[in-house]
């Protein structure tokens, strides 16, 4: 018998409502207790004393880009940030070449995911074929192969017919529908937030009013078939209101935000850098207010990274060509831990958000510190002080508005299934 | 004190835009020698960089530099890069490493000149960039307005047409609030930007209010992409409501000049009458165009970034 012992560390456990000082036993691969002064004997210790021990995090949105766009990221450098950043979970997104829209690609995915990454990789499928929007995927066969949410992301299912179904259809499965919201017609070329900003940039502006309107056209048809919609990467205040009132009616909706959603407005794109470029925009001051509003209210269950890697090539276009997107897994925590820092969250409830709602989500384990769950633990050092080096990072891309800045709080460990997968001082260790 | 490269009349003080517009005075004379021709920037090497065709303002860079004696070449890349498979960035470290003395660069989306400009030694001239700026037209138009009425202070600027995508549009609001003008802007609801007041103008869609009390009427073109498009229902009726003429400019004060970026669509944005006579000063704006181009070569050109490389500032010629 395997035996880890983590000593000393804060324990934070959402699911249980756990915040104590004290150690967390893990015996083959699951936790056996967590709290007091546990017999550490035999066992593998890690100190953790001044740091947080809490579940894994887990990102219901990150792009892993294999198969087919390897240059960008895949599946083992994926999993690598993930895991420098402390999650033990991540769901990738379909958008691959081939889409993942057949079961031989998810078989794939989760072959690699085997062999290459150090976390667990969930695959999404896409919810239409080839991401067209038009003919819904097989969902039965999807799931059968491991797929765990269905998601045309980055693109909007524009015609609500075939919305409608795919909705309908999804709870043959009992998997969420992601979706992407932003109505494209009212998008157009627009590549920022559309106001005082893409006014002065003279760039194509992208309103807010096209998230708010996709957003509500989803809950209509979420409450209407009885599916479980998830709101990906929400960004504007209609859209917070929107989720908000629908969940007062008893909606099954849920909803994720950005890391950079929540920190980063509008006026970063002013000097026309092309790293602030992302779907949806950054937005207005009002809209992250909101964001952070509906993050602690509840109205937005999760934190999800939208981690999504680029070449510098491609960043290197102009605003208007280079692709949307920014990578995210490595900075994700210390740019939330903000939220803790200003007062907004407990500690608690940020890993509640980070872990505990994003499993729950997913229909799968993880987000809990209880005896017998799968041992998938971080330790957080939330004070630590760092600059953020993307070359020196573990994502292969670099495009991130927060490359060179002073960042406080990171991972200094992870562990999958009882196996310490990351350490600060050693890097990434398995596979 | 003016930076190194000129990418916008957003970044200009006050007195950088005297400046320019001063130094501009002195540059008319030169064209209007039979000799064209001083010899203050010679040998120093000025790239015309337009990836978005032009034939106007290239022409008009290039015989400024001429006049000024320096070696202007241009080059005119394909339009996109993705084209191309050569980033816009590659373009330029390559022009960087022939060592030039001033960069001038036109490209139809926002930013580009800014982007460039990160990248190089050399001093960069923004040409117009998507809808963000086209800081030598501003400038040649405050000149042409300030020869016209004798100062820019205190005078009403009202700017109609389609404000969205008009670079002209917003290095003029810049140029003409900075220097003490009150700026409005006439268009159709689709063709105001969004929250167009936060750039310090008052948004009219009505022509005849915002044309009432006006001492400068500049018409802007409507782009022929536009033309067929859906910001307006046809050219009859813009044409209809926000083209100027003879009868419409009584809105605006006696005496109040018409101007026009060029070139014109005659009967979309001005009649056919309006666009060739008096009170429009459209052909005086060309010809400002040479001299203000003149005075911002003369000013940024040999502004390199890296220390030792930096030229000494051009001196003699009978323009200093």
């Amino acid at each position: 018998m395997t035996r880890v012992l983590i000593r000393g560390g804060r324990l934070l456990d959402p699911a249980s409502g756990l915040d104590e000082v004290g150690d967390l036993l893990v015996e083959d691969g699951r936790i056996a207790a967590a709290g007091g002064q546990l017999d550490g004997r035999a066992a593998e210790v890690i100190e953790a004393a001044g740091a947080w021990v809490a579940p894994g995090f887990v990102d219901l949105h990150t792009h892993l880009r294999e198969p087919g766009q390897e240059y960008k990221e895949d599946i083992a450098s994926g999993g690598r940030a993930a895991a420098a950043g402390g999650f033990t979970t991540i769901a990738c997104m379909a958008n691959t070449q081939p889409v993942n829209d057949d079961p031989a690609t998810t078989d794939f995915i989760l072959d690699r995911a085997r062999q290459d990454s150090p976390v667990r990789v969930y695959p999404v499928a896409a919810a239409t074929r080839g991401l067209e929007g038009k003919v819904m995927t097989e969902m039965v066969a999807l799931v059968g192969a491991g797929a765990v949410a269905f998601s045309d992301d980055g693109r909007t299912i524009m015609d609500a017919g075939v919305m409608r179904r795919v909705l309908a259809y999804s709870r043959l499965v009992g998997a969420p529908v992601i979706a992407h919201c932003e109505d494209r017609c009212l998008v157009g070329e627009g590549v920022v937030n559309e106001g005082p900003c893409s006014t002065r940039l003279g760039l194509p502006g992208n309103p807010a009013i096209a998230e708010t309107v996709m957003v509500e056209r989803d809950i209509l048809l979420a409450e209407l078939t009885g599916a479980h919609l998830h709101v990906a990467h929400v960004s504007v205040a209609g859209a917070v209101e929107a989720i908000r009132r629908a969940r007062e009616r008893g909606v099954n909706v849920t909803a994720e935000v950005t890391p950079h959603h929540l920190a980063l407005t509008d006026e970063e794109t002013l000097g026309f850098d092309t790293h602030t470029k992302v779907a949806p925009p950054l937005r207005s001051a009002a809209d992250v207010a909101a964001c952070r509003a509906g993050l602690v209210d509840g109205t937005l269950d999760a934190i999800a990274t939208d981690h999504a890697p680029h070449a510098v090539h491609e960043k290197d276009q102009e605003f208007t060509v280079a692709p949307p997107g920014m990578i995210g897994l490595e900075t994700a925590v210390a740019v939330v831990l903000d939220l803790v820092r200003e007062g907004l969250l407990s500690p608690l409830e940020l890993v509640r958000r980070l872990s505990t709602n994003p499993a729950r989500i997913l229909r799968r384990p993880g987000g809990s510190l209880a005896r017998g769950e799968p041992a998938d633990v971080v330790i957080v050092d939330p004070d630590r002080r760092w600059t953020y080096d993307p070359a020196k990072g573990f994502s292969k891309s670099r495009n991130s508005p927060w490359a060179g800045k002073a960042l406080q709080g990171r991972a200094i460990a992870t562990l999958v299934a009882g196996r310490t997968v990351y350490d600060a001082d050693r890097g990434v260790l398995v596979p | 004190m003016i930076g190194r490269d000129l990418l916008g009349i957003e970044d200009l003080e006050r007195v950088d835009i005297e400046r320019i517009l001063d130094t501009a005075e002195r540059m008319r004379e030169i064209g209007q020698r039979e000799v064209k021709k001083v010899p203050t920037l010679r040998g120093r090497t000025i790239v015309n960089l337009f990836f978005e065709s032009s034939t106007r303002t290239r022409a008009s860079f290039e015989i400024a530099g001429k006049r000024l004696s320096a070696d202007v070449i241009n080059f005119s890349p394909s339009t996109s890069s993705l084209k191309k498979q050569e980033s816009i960035l590659d373009t330029a470290r390559t022009l960087d490493a022939m060592d030039l003395d001033a960069v001038i660069v036109r490209h139809a989306v926002a930013g580009v000149p800014k982007r460039i400009a990160d990248e190089l030694e050399a001093p960069v001239i923004n040409a117009g960039d998507g809808a963000h700026e086209h800081p030598t037209q501003a400038l040649l138009d405050l000149l042409t307005v300030r020869q016209e009425k004798g100062r820019i202070d205190g005078l009403t600027v009202a700017i109609v047409g389609d404000i969205l995508h008009s670079r002209v549009a917003r290095s003029n609001i810049y140029g003409f609030s900075k220097l003490g003008a009150e700026v409005r802007v006439a268009a159709p609801p689709t063709m105001l930007p969004a929250a167009v007041e936060t750039l310090g103008v008052k948004a009219f869609t009505s022509l005849r209010e915002a044309l009432d009390g006006a001492d400068v009427v500049m018409a802007l073109r409507i782009q022929s992409e536009r033309l067929t498009g859906s910001y307006f229902p046809s050219v009859r009726e813009y044409s209809a409501t926000f083209g100027l003429d003879r009868g419409k400019l009584r809105y605006a004060k006696d005496g109040a000049i018409v101007m026009h970026p060029g070139p014109v669509n005659r009967g979309v944005e001005l009649s056919p009458d309006l666009a060739d006579h008096r009170p429009s000063v459209i052909l005086d704006q060309v010809r400002n165009g040479v001299a203000i181009r003149m005075a911002v070569l003369y000013l940024f050109a040999g502004r390199r970034r890296r220390p030792g490389l930096v030229a000494e500032a051009p001196k003699g010629g009978s323009a200093a």
